[in-house]
């Protein structure tokens, strides 16, 4: 570990920048990092799909095809990493998860999204309807590139990143809560930058 | 190819980045180890399991079907170590 913090380098005060968007103990970055804890998968697009499961059987799944047809948003956010950096104005091509989950009927009450690799996320229902979270497959006017979860991810900004899951292939609904991929190992079960609930018991 | 694929990507560790982290865990040198990957039945030394230490925690992976081996993330003073993706760890490994 570096000999000389974070906190040294002043980039807590980026200038400029209203410190009402940035949460208690984050910095402001221009850039994006990348953090996985696994290889890049590559799906082809012909054979990617995403899907609602529910009581362990697939109840709507859409090809790449179908997904690009649905009403899609332009989605300006600002993202923040439970590592500690913050990023701004961020701009996103994106469906609502209200129009996936409209599809199907179900009572859940919370979801698990499931990645290629293995990795999930939990979060209430609450927190990804009601226009605050996405399938976005968009990222600058670009497609989303498979480093930042590229072909398609979720966009959950109002909580850490860690839950806007990269490579995501699907909700699975639940009615009672069961924790994700790093939520397992101590990581706060909701995840409010803004409450910094960075871990369990924060 | 109709399947999803993994990598490579550029800068993968291997499992000698977290010698010194399984060194404090374990209290001896487990690198040699040898592991068996509990999805696909992978054997091959801790050295050489891909490594990932930019995510939250140390998340160690198998070389072979890239599944999930080990995850050690760190709180303050408390460590949590989930080997559950291991059918076997073997210290000192089996002689060959």
């Amino acid at each position: 570990m570096s000999p000389v913090s974070r906190g040294f380098h002043g980039r807590h005060r980026a200038r400029g920048v209203d410190p009402g968007r940035v949460p208690p103990g984050q910095y402001v970055t221009t850039d994006f990092p990348v953090l996985s804890a696994g290889p890049t998968p590559r799906t082809p697009l012909e054979s990617w799909t995403f899907s609602i499961r529910q009581a362990g059987e697939t109840a709507k799944s859409w090809s790449w095809q179908q997904i690009r047809e649905l009403p899609s948003e332009a989605v300006t956010a600002d993202i923040h990493c439970v590592t500690k950096w913050t990023k701004l104005d961020t701009s996103w091509q994106a469906v609502s998860l209200d129009v996936l989950l409209g599809q199907v009927q179900h009572q859940a009450r919370y979801v698990r999204a499931f990645c290629d690799g293995g990795y999930t996320a939990n979060l209430p229902l609450a927190d990804v309807t009601g226009g605050r979270a996405w399938l976005a497959y968009g990222y600058d006017g670009a497609p989303l590139q498979p480093e930042h979860g590229g072909p398609a991810r979720l966009l959950v900004p109002h909580l850490y990143f860690w839950k806007s899951a990269k490579w995501v292939r699907g909700l699975e609904l639940l009615a009672a809560d069961e924790p994700g991929f790093w939520e397992r190992y101590g990581y706060h079960n909701y995840g409010d930058p803004w409450r910094e609930q960075r871990y369990s018991g924060d | 190819m109709t399947q999803t694929s993994y990598g490579p990507d550029d800068g993968t560790l291997d499992g000698n980045a977290i010698g010194g982290l399984l060194r404090e865990l374990f209290g001896t040198e487990m690198t040699t180890a040898s592991g068996t990957c509990a999805t696909c039945g992978y054997t091959a030394q801790v050295a050489q399991a891909l490594v990932y230490l930019d995510a939250p925690g140390a998340v160690m992976r198998c070389r072979a079907c890239a599944a999930v081996l080990a995850v050690i993330v760190r709180r303050q003073a408390t460590a949590c170590v989930d080997l559950e993706g291991l059918a076997a760890l073997d210290y000192p490994p089996p002689s060959s």
